[in-house]
């Protein structure tokens, strides 16, 4: 009923010569689930979530919501709610007003729009502000009531740029969760944008990653983390090492790759095609590398961070940077500049890069 | 085989031009602003556009001959050098009085800064003429100062010194509150810092404070440049010999009935208005330093001990120029036959809420119909221009800007000329005046306006479309009420103007609607100096009240 199909979206702002803020962007958002998009500031997220809206124009392509073409349907005639950045709550009107605003368009019974209203206000724990100015309400109080707004008019896609970057750290995880539940048990197809990688992950059915208003990959929070298809996602979605390698040996299952004269993993081949001698670049997420006495690696300290549950190595593997956590740091003691470490890596999660920087090649894994 | 590019994609059929898209897409509001634009043309752009050409187009066609003619005549060159003259000294006068009321309100210890800033906004509540009637009072021929005090039988009070004594008074207010914006939002920690690196006062003063406030100083020059040029109230009544543009057109047209010399003069008006304002909004207002951050600056106030005293003294002066002048015009209203019989009376108010109550309804009932017509175009417009770049935006724009840039007196003369023939047979009715009242006040409406827009969080009017509402309704139910302080300023602007204004008027009233301003002017004409001192009396007070009102209004509206 209301999936959602980018084809071929591209969109050129006016005057900026030659820059194209998203480019021949293709992107299905199934029914009831939410989708994060997910980038670098100026990556082009926002002007995709507004073309959905309907505040852009597409330069071309075209955008359908439940099959029904909307590319040039105007915003007040879409049926979608926006959640946004700032919330924009109306300040001249109480927290009912603002709720209300919406159901009066619809031209229902009366009864059923006061249902409607305080049945939300209760969902989101508003009853008891509703007579209040939004401006005297706390932050994640000011929240709810614009995802309250933004449902109460049961819209068949619900939009979020950035909700929850006013908030503070703590109260942005709690939000976050509420959001997500709120989104599921209504079942409304969802398009969330995020510049935080962990609050992508936590939130989405599917994450898609943006860059130069291209997707660099589009798919589940865990193959977006474990199994990025191009270095820019590795790094993008948290710390991780993109470490140079050869292979070594190839058989029906796995693939031996050789990162230095102290390293080398054998992994699970997965299908893929290797070549005898192929140079590969392998990713080590920092947290998959610890100090190990009986470790076969060998690494020399560059640099040390106490960030007080672990400690930061910036180390040099035979000319290659790689960067490690150690939060068993009170056994063995902290580690000096220059002094070499004897490590171990757990190479189950190491994840081999596709040759081709554009490929979606995590889902083939 | 068929090859297809796979490079560009085809076209979508339907889909229109992004202009053509934005029309589309709202066609009430489109339709709105259309129906403005095209008012604005017809009621702000044409008239001057007429003029002009009156200027240079006689009966017969364009005569090269007679506009030499007329140019060669030395009233035309005599009064363009006497407006310049004047302006420019006003100017620099005014600018420095303000300067010297701002310093002093936001950098010293002056004691009674509320006193003096509501005295200080007097003249901008009144009828700029009120001051040249108490001058007549006080120092004409039986002058209360003049000869009461005096004993002067023969003083002179027409002419240039008087003027400039006048308009340097009534505009030092505009200069005021022009310096002292920009002086409350320069952060003092800028002084405190020069200070603190061992600067003197003097230092300070003039090598930060000074260059920082140097665009509301050059702001301001031009902006009393302006209303100094387009005064028609004070030249007429004080200006004696001393003819200036504004009093030339006027008796060109009203006195010798020579319309083509009215109109070349009021268009000459235009070169030193547009040169001003131009210089202003395009050079001037891009070089303030002060940043627009919404939350205002600390203000430490550094400057006490001796430096104070001259400089309260010098601030007091001018309160009391503007008090006296002020509390003579009330005590006049009161006074039999100032400077003859002075025994108190309330006469002269009799006169004016019996025989003269007329006029007073007029005014009242006119401004009552132009000022929300005015602010409420102004909030709009602005809303169309900063919100909605619909195809076409410029003419509004500088249509405008246009008719705010232009003396009310080509206005007045345009008016007179365009509307005097089908279809558009407006000369004599309400609606003609009522029209030059918004035409002329809407500019402020607008700056105000759009400076509030550009604050106002453009996603709160998304979520409104986005949640169904049409842009026109959006505009009504969510722009409009964040406009409140926008919209009471240009309330205020618009009533006061339109209650005060009279060189556009004078052209346009007729004996069924006749405006205050205008018999007062009348009045102090044939000397009736009691009845116009009544009627001046009762103008400020009542904008006083009303302005009270509207605020208080604001205030319990605002609470919530
Ligand atoms: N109205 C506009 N006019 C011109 N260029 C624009 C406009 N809006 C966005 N852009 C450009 O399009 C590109 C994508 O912008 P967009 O706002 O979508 O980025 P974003 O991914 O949302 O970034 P952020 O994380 O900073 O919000 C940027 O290069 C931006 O400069
Ligand atoms: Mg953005």
């Amino acid at each position: 009923m209301s999936k959602v199909i980018f084809s071929n979206i591209t969109k050129r702002f006016p005057g900026v010569a030659g820059a194209t803020a998203v480019d021949r962007l293709n992107l299905t958002i199934e029914e009831g689930t939410l989708v994060t998009l997910l980038g670098p500031s100026g990556c082009g997220k926002t002007t995709t979530l507004r073309m959905l809206a309907g505040f852009e124009t597409p330069s071309d392509g075209t955008i359908t919501i439940g099959g029904r073409d909307v590319t040039n349907v105007p915003v007040n005639a879409r049926n979608v709610g926006m959640v946004f950045q700032s919330y924009a709550l109306f300040p001249h009107m109480t927290v009912r007003e603002n709720v209300e605003y919406g159901v009066r368009l619809l031209s229902l019974p009366k009864a059923e729009m006061k249902d409607r209203v305080n049945t939300i206000l209760e969902t989101m724990a508003l009853a008891q502000y509703a007579d209040r100015s939004p401006s005297r309400l706390s932050g994640g109080q000011q929240q709810r009531v614009a995802l309250a707004r933004a449902v109460v008019t049961q819209p068949k896609v619900l939009l979020f740029d950035e909700p929850l970057s006013n908030l503070d750290a703590q109260l942005r995880e709690r939000m976050r969760d509420e959001l997500r539940a709120i989104q599921l048990r209504l079942g409304i197809t969802s398009l969330y944008v995020t510049h935080d990688q962990s609050e992508a992950m936590a939130i989405s059915d599917r994450v898609v990653v943006m860059r130069n208003g291209v997707i660099e990959q589009d798919d589940s929070p865990l193959n977006v983390y474990s199994r990025p298809g191009t270095g820019f996602v590795a790094e993008f979605m948290g710390k991780a090492n993109i470490l140079n390698g050869k292979v070594e040996a190839v058989d029906d299952t796995t693939v031996s790759v050789r990162i230095a004269s102290t390293v080398a993993f054998a992994l699970a081949r997965n299908g893929r095609d290797f070549k005898l001698g192929q140079a590969v670049r392998c990713v080590v997420r920092p947290e998959h590398i610890r100090v190990d006495a009986d470790g076969t690696m060998e690494a020399k300290v560059r640099r040390v961070v106490f960030q007080g549950a672990y400690v930061e190595y910036l180390t040099d593997l035979e000319g290659q940077e790689c960067v490690f956590l150690d939060t068993d740091y009170y056994k063995s003691g902290v580690a000096e500049v220059g002094q070499t470490l004897k490590l171990s890596i757990d190479s189950r999660p190491v994840w081999v890069l596709p040759e081709t920087e554009t490929a979606t090649l995590g889902k083939a894994a | 085989m068929t090859l297809v590019s796979q490079a560009t994609p085809p076209a979508r059929s339907g889909t229109s031009p992004a202009f053509l898209r934005k029309i589309v897409v709202d066609p009430w509001l489109f339709g709105i602003f259309a129906l403005v634009t095209l008012s604005v043309l017809v009621f702000a752009a044409l008239p001057i556009f007429v003029v002009m050409k009156q200027a240079v187009v006689t009966d017969h066609g364009f005569d090269l001959g007679v506009l030499i003619d007329t140019l060669s005549q030395s009233f035309v060159w005599t009064s363009f050098l006497n407006t310049l003259l004047l302006g420019a000294t006003s100017a620099v006068i005014a600018t420095a009085a303000g300067f010297l009321l701002a310093f002093c309100a936001t950098r010293t210890t002056m004691p009674g800064k509320t006193f003096v800033h509501g005295v200080a906004l007097l003249p901008i509540i009144s009828p700029p003429f009120v001051m040249a009637l108490a001058v007549v009072i006080l120092f004409g021929r039986s002058g209360l100062i003049t000869r009461e005090l005096l004993g002067i039988r023969n003083a002179n009070v027409y002419g240039f010194h008087s003027l400039v004594l006048i308009q340097s008074l009534a505009f030092t207010p505009i200069a005021y509150l022009n310096i002292r914006g920009m002086l409350q939002s320069i952060d003092t920690a800028l002084e405190d810092a020069s200070a603190s690196l061992g600067a003197s006062r003097w230092t300070t003063f003039s090598r930060v404070t000074l260059p920082l406030v140097t665009p509301a100083i050059l702001s301001s020059t031009l902006l009393v440049f302006v209303k100094s040029v387009e005064d028609f109230g004070n030249p007429m009544l004080i200006g004696g010999n001393y003819n200036t543009l504004a009093v030339e057109a006027y008796s060109q047209m009203v006195g010798y009935f020579n319309l083509q010399a009215g109109a070349l003069l009021a268009s000459l008006m235009l070169v030193p208005s547009m040169t001003a304002f131009l210089i202003h909004r395009y050079w001037v207002s891009k070089r303030s330093y002060v940043t627009v951050t919404g939350k205002p600056s600390t203000q430490t106030i550094r400057i006490s001990g001796g430096v104070v005293v001259p400089l309260t003294l010098g601030c007091y002066a001018i309160v009391a120029a503007i008090l006296l002048f002020y509390l003579t015009v009330v005590y006049v209203s009161f006074t039999k036959l100032p400077g003859v019989n002075n025994t108190l009376t309330l006469d002269h108010y009799a006169t004016v809420f019996t025989a003269g109550f007329q006029t007073l309804t007029n005014s009242l009932l006119l401004a009552g119909i132009a000022t929300p017509i005015t602010a409420i175009a102004g909030m709009l417009i602005a809303y169309l221009l900063i919100r909605k770049a619909f195809p076409g935006s410029f003419l509004l724009r500088w249509a405008t800007l246009l008719s705010f840039a232009a003396p009310g007196t080509i206005l007045g003369i345009g008016y007179v000329s365009t509307f005097n023939a089908a279809p558009l047979l407006l000369t004599g009715t309400a609606f003609i005046v009522v029209a030059a009242m918004v035409v002329k006040n809407l500019q402020v409406g607008i700056e105000a306006g759009s400076n509030q827009l550009r604050q106002i969080d453009k996603s709160i009017e998304e979520a409104s479309t986005i949640l169904g509402a049409s842009n026109t309704r959006t505009f009504f139910q969510v722009t409009l009420p964040l406009l409140k302080p926008a919209l009471f300023t240009s309330l205020s602007y618009a009533l006061t103007r339109s209650l005060t204004t009279l060189s556009a008027v004078i052209f346009l009233v007729s004996a069924n609607w006749t405006l205050i301003t205008v018999t007062i002017l009348s009045q102090v004409e044939t000397l009736k100096l009691g009845v116009a001192a009544a009627y001046c009396s009762i103008l400020v007070f009542v904008v006083l009240a009303i302005l009270a009102v509207m605020q208080l209004v604001l205030n319990s509206a605002s609470k919530r």
